[in-house]
């Protein structure tokens, strides 16, 4: 396990301490989330999660006699206990990040909230999104199994992979529609991914490939009638229709390579998805 | 609710997929019941760091998420190599299901609500 977000806020309402404000308890539970915060609240009813590791901050209005921190502490696991006493929401969030300061492994590496994440329920390990991703984001397991393997590198909003995965078995959480975020999958949407695949096969099989084609036979038409303007209306045009057709944001667009480097990387890709082809046959 | 049943509310804190006020009833519900259970910030963030707990998902203990979809769920925890158990996790989908729907399934409010599997 990663060692950075391990700290936890609990907010303790069990035995030897009084319940907290109503109003205050669901404020800061809210505000310490959105600030990126795991937390737990404990009463006498129910159970939560044991912690392994990490630094976990206990808030609560003891009582009678704040427990002693060294008592629960142990090598993997610093607590602290901190009464709330009549302190405000902002006033606790802040108390809790001084303890998230003082973790030297708490500094938090930024993270984008856009990734692909595979279903292997439905996944046939067929490579088509290897092949397809200019960005390095997919690769193959000592096994030869497709995995995601740089996260960091997918296109925020970009979910262009799954509309090519014949099997509908890509899924982006945050994306706003069904199935690519996680919604059942139907027959019509297997159906509807089939097609697709279909009509990539029929444009040559590589739908980089159908682009920088077209690409170019606009370019050779365009510059024997030396028309720049309608060259470059050519252009957009394609690139126009490959995004609405796999939802493809203008700024992921804008930001591709240049033709010569497509072609190396859907080679070099595809190059990888053969041998791990070759090595699952 | 059973004793041994856990909670476990997922905030979705860097999106706006999950209906806002859906995501704040539910917590504010789940506050003012006298229940114990687990908030994340971030379930997404938590599978791309690979730092879900373990004990989250400890064997044969029964589960109940409310998150996003169950499928979407399901393939998170087992990005962060900590697959959820085939038996007794209910998944609640706060993108879809009302909030108090969703409580209700959480604190057994009403027995014949079902949630649906991961």
């Amino acid at each position: 396990m990663n060692q950075e977000s391990l700290l936890r806020v609990l907010l303790y309402e069990g035995h030897d301490s009084n319940p907290l404000d109503p109003e205050l308890r669901y404020e800061f539970l809210g505000a310490a989330l959105d600030k990126g915060y795991s937390a737990t609240r404990v009463t006498t009813l129910g159970e939560v999660n044991d912690m392994d590791e990490g630094t976990l901050v206990v808030l609560g209005d003891f009582a009678e006699k704040q427990p002693n921190a060294s008592d629960y502490s142990n090598e993997t696991v610093k607590v602290h206990f901190h009464d709330v006493g009549q302190k405000t929401t902002t006033e606790i969030l802040s108390d809790v990040e001084q303890y998230a300061g003082q973790q030297d492994a708490q500094e938090r590496k930024p993270w984008k909230p856009w990734f692909p994440v595979i279903d292997y329920d439905r996944c046939t390990n067929c490579m088509q999104c290897l092949s397809f991703c200019l960005f390095d984001v997919y690769g193959v397991d000592e096994d030869k199994q497709i995995q995601v393997q740089n996260q960091s590198n997918c296109k925020t909003d970009c979910p262009a992979c799954s509309r090519v995965c014949p099997e509908v078995a890509i899924l982006f959480p945050k994306y706003r529609g069904g199935p690519i975020n996680g919604d059942v999958v139907s027959s019509d949407d297997v159906r509807q991914e089939k097609m697709k695949v279909d009509i990539s096969s029929l444009l040559g099989g590589d739908i980089y490939a159908a682009l920088r084609d077209r690409s170019a036979k606009a370019k050779s038409r365009f510059s024997k009638e030396r028309s720049e303007d309608r060259a470059l209306k050519e252009r957009q045009k394609c690139l126009v229709k490959l995004q609405q057709n796999l939802d493809i944001p203008p700024e992921v667009i804008a930001s591709l390579p240049s033709m010569d480097q497509i072609q190396a990387k859907a080679e070099a890709a595809q190059a990888k998805a053969n041998a791990a082809l070759d090595s699952n046959s | 609710m059973s004793k041994s049943t856990k909670i476990l509310y997922c905030r979705c804190a860097y999106s706006k997929v999950v209906p806002t006020d859906v995501k704040k009833e539910v917590l504010q519900k789940l506050s003012d019941s006298n229940v114990s259970f687990d908030a994340v910030a971030d379930l997404c963030e938590m599978s791309a760091r690979k730092n879900i707990p373990g004990e989250m998902v400890k064997d044969g203990q029964p589960l109940k998420i409310a998150a996003c979809y169950p499928r979407a769920v399901k393939w998170l925890f087992e990005a962060a190599d900590c697959p959820l158990p085939e038996k007794d996790v209910e998944v609640l989908n706060m993108r879809t299901e009302s909030a108090e729907d969703i409580v209700g399934k959480l604190l057994n409010i009403e027995s014949s609500s079902e949630g649906a599997q991961a």
